[in-house]
Parts: structure tokens; sequence; C-alpha cells
């Protein structure tokens, strides 16, 4: 197929690497490389100007007229993925609303921007991730009327509990999923969530696995770690925010299973959130505090070297609409656990899978990876080998498809001739 | 003028719960599983009998009654025979009424259907005598012939069966050992003297075994009238057609629906149609004809996987490690005076617990062709390793029991006098 077949895609997103808050940044990095690279003309629209160097596709900034600024309040402004600072109001003196408001009025700002952006960016498809660019790919599929996909990375019900859910939020996605001619969940776990709690007929809602850059880890280990680790020590890795979504208190009633069988144990755990001094305390009143390891938020360089010490890696999520970090961990050679309730269980077979809440069951296969090395061996091997083919452009040659089948088939293009007034 | 011969094998390993680690110490049974899902033994035992075991014997003795020439040979593993015995008695009666006709033999095996051919000749050797006595205690007679696990076979397996008085052996026909030479010929392994080998015809055995139900397949459906042709287009080309199968293919792999009973009812009458065909037994066979050539047969071959070789349960590092551990504990756990301690470390050498830690086809995403109880082959290393852990500490407690009661008995009793 040429290139000029290929259609042309106007995507909305709401933060980029290396200014991200969490998945969906790093998400919409691989997906927009690997469309460009599959042939697709793609304009990426971005709330705020802020310097990228993203050489596979051109940018659109909503927020043009403002001027750069710091890194700092710039990572600030793309705080919609921490659950603990959605309401917290940013009090920004001398920046215009869009930047400066609730979260709430920078996605309504956002909208607002979108029709004009529409109107100067030839397309042929709107492609959204997340509810926080839902309203404006909206407004921009008013102006050009062109089909409208909306990429699912997360539902309401994900980030905030089933009992915690914002009705603002929820209504968003659900007019999301109603003007979408199609929409795109990350795994077939979220496409269930979509179907069930949105009343979104699953016909149209197709799966769309993320992948990742496989980049071998150099990295060496910390001479701390070194150390424990000569002394006969085994480490187990928690990576991910501590929030109740990713079941942090599950991996430490796992880890004092664990210890009883295992005591030449640590537990490290990498991240930051509203469950952490909960989580500290948790240890200290089983009397693990000298088992456990709070090394807080840590980004690429440190993380890489904390993968190399890893014995074995455990993703507890009590709800994961995809999870990257094992794959991550998988790239490093690191056996991993993972919930069975996550969409990145659906894709890996190579690694070791429980219920989220099944604590023997988690105690009894790290005890087991611990105790026999050649276990270890064989999922560190064939992990590294599978995670290999877990890649982006396979993500991208099924969007591509969609998007193919939106252009030829405009809805309600074609009205057979025999269907009659009576 | 080719014989038929029919060898059925019937096996049910008991598989091992979900063992964890904290049951290790606690708690040694190891295959009580009572969930009714596909780790539950009796649920096993009990619906595969009523699908397959008990219609499929009920054919098979109304074929005799129909067609007094009508013949066929088993192998029955002990591990299944025990299984019957205990939950489904009725199955060893309609065993024992086939063998009663007089037209029906019964094969030697490992009790265990284990490995231990590959991994300890004095192993093989006790379980084949055990089988061979379980056989003779529950049907009356005494095999000649010998089938390896998983038609696993080889040199030295040909010269220890020989060694152990069977005037037979069973083998795969694999292309590979055959080379230009044909499966319908009766062979003898190299460097043996008395012993006679028969290989199975995989081409016209998988055309029942798998193809059967299989619609893609250029010949679906396959009719009695049209194997029965197949059979019949061997004549001047060889001396035996070797059908070789599991027995569940009947009932439990093709289920009833796909028309396998009636194939099985309507299939001798329409193979005795050509007069120069008839049905025998594998001594009958072996009794008949010469031995066409010589074999050799260095590597290992079996029925297994398109690989035929021993990939499907030595294949990957997990089994190996299991293997290796179940296997070292045994150099141990023989010497001990425990019969429980061994029983259980012998029904833990079944080989179907390592080929359910096969990883071959699991990275190809391809798991529903993975025919296995266990979630993936890793919770079936998990389980086992556990056992292995808690036989270990069993074992252990044994060895001291046994060298207290040494020490005892070295201890010169005190007499009255000397105090």
């Amino acid at each position: 197929m040429s290139n000029s077949n290929l259609p042309s895609v106007l995507m909305f997103g709401w933060e980029f690497p290396p200014f991200n808050s969490g998945g969906l940044g790093v998400a919409c990095e691989g997906l927009s490389k690997a469309l460009s690279s599959g042939g697709v003309d793609l304009t990426f629209v971005l709330p705020f100007k802020i310097p990228i160097s993203a050489p596979w596709c051109k940018f659109v900034f909503a927020n043009e007229s403002s001027e750069l600024i710091s890194d700092i309040e710039v990572m600030n402004l793309f705080s919609g993925y921490q659950s603990h600072s959605i309401y917290s109001e940013l009090k920004k003196s001398g920046l215009p609303e869009a930047i400066s408001g609730s979260l709430m009025s920078r996605v309504k700002a956002y909208a607002m921007k979108a029709p004009a952006i529409a109107k100067n960016n030839k397309h042929s498809i709107i492609h959204a991730h997340d509810w926080l660019t839902y309203p404006a790919a909206i407004a921009a599929k008013k102006v050009s009327g062109k089909p409208l996909v909306v990429h699912v990375h997360a539902t309401e019900f994900d980030r905030s509990g089933s009992d915690n859910v914002n009705k603002n939020i929820y209504d968003i996605e659900l007019e999301g999923f109603r003007q979408a001619d199609a929409i795109v969940t990350v795994s077939d776990w979220t496409k269930k969530k979509v179907v069930s709690k949105y009343g979104i007929p699953a016909e149209k809602v197709k799966v769309v696995h993320n992948g990742i850059e496989f980049n071998n880890n150099a990295a060496i280990v910390e001479h701390n770690l070194d150390r424990l680790k000569k002394d006969g020590n085994k480490i187990v890795l928690f990576v991910g925010r501590i929030t109740l979504q990713k079941g942090p208190d599950y991996f430490v009633d796992m880890a004092e299973k664990v210890l009883l069988h295992e005591p030449k144990t640590f537990f490290i755990i990498s991240g930051s959130g509203d469950m952490e001094t909960e989580m500290i305390r948790r240890v200290s009143s089983r009397g693990l505090s000298n088992r456990f390891i709070f090394c807080g938020f840590l980004r690429n360089a440190e993380l890489a070297k904390v993968y190399k010490a890893a014995d074995m890696f455990v993703m507890p999520s009590v709800s994961e609409p995809f999870g990257l970090v094992p794959l991550e961990a998988m790239i490093s050679g690191v056996p991993v656990l993972i919930s069975k309730e996550s969409g990145v269980s659906e894709v890996i077979s190579t690694a070791l899978k429980s219920h989220f809440w099944d604590i023997d069951d988690m105690a009894d296969k790290v005890v087991s990876v611990l105790r026999h090395k050649k276990f270890g061996n064989h999922l560190s091997t064939y992990g590294k080998e599978e995670v290999k083919t877990i890649h982006w452009h396979k993500a991208a040659q099924s969007l591509i498809s969609l998007y193919n089948s939106l252009v030829v088939e405009p809805k309600y293009a074609f009205i057979p001739i025999y269907i009659r007034a009576a | 003028m080719p014989s038929v011969c029919f060898y059925f094998q019937v096996h049910q390993p008991l598989r091992v719960r979900k063992y964890r680690i904290f049951d290790v110490g606690q708690d040694s049974s190891y295959f009580n599983d009572t969930s009714g899902t596909s780790l539950d033994n009796q649920a096993i035992i009990n619906k595969v009998a009523n699908k397959c075991y008990l219609p499929a014997n009920a054919t098979l003795l109304e074929n005799i009654k129909n067609n007094p020439d009508f013949k066929i040979s088993f192998s029955i593993s002990g591990v299944a025979l025990e299984q019957f015995e205990k939950y489904a008695p009725e199955v060893i009666d309609s065993f024992k009424a086939l063998v009663d006709t007089g037209n029906v033999e019964l094969l030697s095996e490992t009790y265990y259907h284990s490995l231990a051919s590959v991994y300890s000749p004095e192993e093989f050797v006790r379980q084949v005598v055990l089988h061979r006595k379980k056989i003779k205690d529950l049907f009356g007679v005494t095999p000649s012939v010998f089938r390896n696990t998983e038609l696993i076979y080889s040199n030295e397996i040909a010269k220890m069966v020989e060694k152990m008085g069977y005037k037979g052996i069973l083998a795969e026909g694999a292309d590979h050992i055959l080379e230009w030479r044909s499966p319908a010929f009766v062979y003898k392994p190299i460097n043996t003297e008395n012993i006679k080998l028969l290989l199975k015809h995989y081409r016209l055995s998988d055309d029942i075994a798998f193809r059967f139900s299989c619609r893609d397949w250029k010949d679906y459906p396959l009719t009695a009238p049209k194997f029965a042709n197949w059979v019949s287009s061997h004549n001047g080309g060889g001396d035996t057609i070797n059908l070789f199968m599991d027995y569940e293919t009947f009932g439990e792999h093709q289920w009833e629906d796909t028309g396998i009973f009636e194939f099985l009812r309507h299939l001798p009458t329409e193979i005795l149609k050509n007069p120069d065909n008839h049905f025998a037994t594998p001594s009958e066979v072996l009794d008949r004809y010469e031995a066409k050539g010589e074999l050799d047969v260095h590597n290992y071959v079996s029925w297994a996987d398109t690989e035929r070789d021993l990939s499907a349960w030595i294949g990957n590092d997990l089994q190996k490690e299991a293997l290796d551990t179940v296997y070292a504990l045994g150099q141990e756990i023989i010497h001990i005076d425990d019969p429980e301690l061994i029983e259980d470390w012998s029904k833990l050498q079944t080989s179907d617990h390592f080929y359910y830690m096969c990883t071959k086809w699991w990275n190809d995403g391809d798991v529903h062709k993975y025919f296995s109880p266990y979630e993936s082959p890793y919770e079936a290393f998990i389980a086992y390793m556990n056992v292995m852990q808690d036989l270990r500490l069993r074992l252990t407690d044994a060895q001291k029991k046994q060298e207290h009661n040494v020490s005892l008995n070295k201890m010169k009793p005190l007499r009255f006098s000397e105090v």
C-alpha cells in the first residue's frame, strides 16, 4: 500500500516524554513513532508548548501563545494521573487560565482551542488519548466531521477504585465513547470495563495492546545492593505508584509470608504516592522494617540499576489497564509475577500470574523462584526473548487497519434503496 | 496377507494437587485434589471411564463376539489400574471380560509409566517387575511383549528388555530410524539375540488417533470401509500393519459425536471382508514373521510430537531440574524401609508430571494446543518442586529413625548379673 492511501491523523494527547507523569505519555511516544514509521501522516496536538524532540511527527501546541516555562512547572501541569492531586489547584499567578486553572478548566480550555487546530491541520481521522483530550477531540470532530477514535489507557474506575468515581470525569468519558466512531482499549481487561461500566456495545471496542521498545539494560548494580546480594540476600522488587490501584498492601502481606520461608530476602519499593506513609507504618508494625527498602520515585537510570539487582519483580495491581513496568523488568532479565487483573497478563506468557488478593499463591511463586535458581534463569532468559516480540509496530498495524476501515466505510454513507418510509 | 495388529495404551497419571510451600512438612498428601477440576484424579477417572473405557470396552467385546478372529492388545499402566480399582472397579471387570475371551493380549510396561528407562536401569527393572505382578494378580496372565512409556526406545532399552526375557518390544516407526525401510515388517534390535521389534505404522495410526474428526483433512470423514481399503492396499507390501494409539482416542480425544465408536464397531467386519486380511496380537505377529532386518537406534525415539524424541519431557531446564531431583532422591529413598515413602516417590516419576512442564509451545501463545491440567508449565513445576521438598523432609526423618533403630539394636542389652 502506498503512503498516499494511508490516513492522515490528528492526534490529541495530554503529556509527552520527558514531560510525563505516567504511562500515557510513554504510550503516546511509542505509538506515534510506530505509526509514523508505518507511513501515517501524523499531527500530534498537546495542550501546552513544551520542548520536545520527537522528529517523527509534527507537533501542534494548543496554547502556542504562552512562553516556554520551567521544567518543574511543566511537570505540575500534567498531574492528571496523580490521583492525590487531581483536585488540587495550581496557584500560579500571571499565567493564562488554560495553564493555571483547575484540571477541569484546563481540559475545557484545551477543547476551546481544538476547532481552530482542526481547521488548520488537514486530516482524515481524529484520535484522542484518554478523557483529558476527549472534549478537544469532540470539538475537532464537530468542525471537520472526520471519524473519531478514542483510545482508553485507563478508565476512571481504574484510577480511583470503584467507590470513588468522579462523576464529571465519568461523564466526559461516556460522552467520548458515545461520540467516537470506534473505541480502542489497551487490553481486554479494559474493554470489559468500557462495556460493563459504560454500557458500550462490545462491537464498538477494539483491543490494541501496548508495546515496548527493547533497550538492553547495561546498568551496573549499586555498591550497597551488590553487597547485600554477595551476602546471599535475594531482592524482590515493587515498582509503581504507592496507591490503592497498585496493591502495595498485598505486596507487604506477601513479603511477610515469603520471609517465613526465605528469611534472607529484601523487598524494595520504588515509587511514591498517597499510601506511602501507610505502607511504611504497616511494614514497621509487622517488624519487617529491616527487610524493606523504600527508595522513593526513581527515574530511568536509577531504576535500571535496581532492575539489575532484582531477583524477582512483583506487580500485585488491583486493576491495571495495561501495565508497562513488568515489561521493563523483563527487558532487564528479571523474572516477573503479575496480577491476573492486568492487561499485560494478556500478552505475556513467560511470567508467573496470580490474583492480586491471593497472597498465598504469590508467596508460593516468589519462594519458588528464589529457591530454584534454574527456574529464575529460565524465566529470565525466555522472558527477555518474549518481550522483544511485544513491539509497538504490532499496535500501529492494528490501528492502521482500524483507520482504514473507518475511512473506507464512512457511517451512513450508503443507504440501501429498498429502505423506504412506509 | 498383512496382519492387523492393534495396541491401545491405557494410562491416567496421579496429578499433583496445587501443593504449596506452606504444605511442605505439614501435609504429605500430594494427589488428593477434590475440586472436581482437571487436577481431581477421582473425577477424571470417573469421567473418562464413562466417556471412553466402559463404552469402548463394550464395543470391543461385542466385536469379538461378532468376529471371533478379531484380536487386540492393551498396555495398562499400574497407576491407572490402581485408580480403576479405587474409583471405578467396573472398568477392571470390563477389561477382565475382554482378557477372558482369549483374543486380547496384555503387554508389560513400567508400573508408574515412568522415564526410569532413561534415568535408572535398576528402577526400571523394579517397576517392570511390579507391573508384571500386578497384571498377573488382576488378570491371571503374564505378558511376554514389552512397550515402554510413550514408546520411548533405543538400542540400550531393547537390550535391557531382552535381558528381562521378553520376546518383543514396541517402538515408533519414525522416518528417521527407518529411512527407506517400511514399518510393516518385524525387525531385530541391533546386538540382540532373542528379541524382535514391532514398529508403529504412524500414518494409519494417526489417521484414527489425530485426524479422525479433523474437518480440514482431505480424507475427512474417515469411514470403516475407507480405512479397510487403505489397510488392504498394503497387501504384498508388508507383513503387519501395527496400529498403536492411546485408548482415550475413543470417546475422550475423539468424542462420541464424531462417530468414533461407530467406526470402531464396523472396522473388524470391513477389514475381514478382504480374505487376505486378518487380525493378530503382538505375540502372534512376532511368532509368525521373521525379522526383515536389523535396526540401529542409537538416540532415543518416542511417539510424541513431530520431533519423536524426548523433548516433551526432558526439553527444558525446569524438566531436567525436576527429573534430576526425583532420581537423586531415589538413590537414598530406595534404601529406606518405608513403603509409603517409596510409593509416593514412585508415583512422582510418572512421565506426565514432566510433560506438564513442557514449554515448547508455551511461547507461541498457542496455549490451547497445550494439554495440561495446570494453568502454566510454571505452576506444574512449582507444585512438583514443593512436593520434592516435602519428600526430602520425609526422607531425612526416615533416615534418622532408621539410624536410631540401628543404634538401638547395636546396644547390648544389660543383664541383671552385670549390674
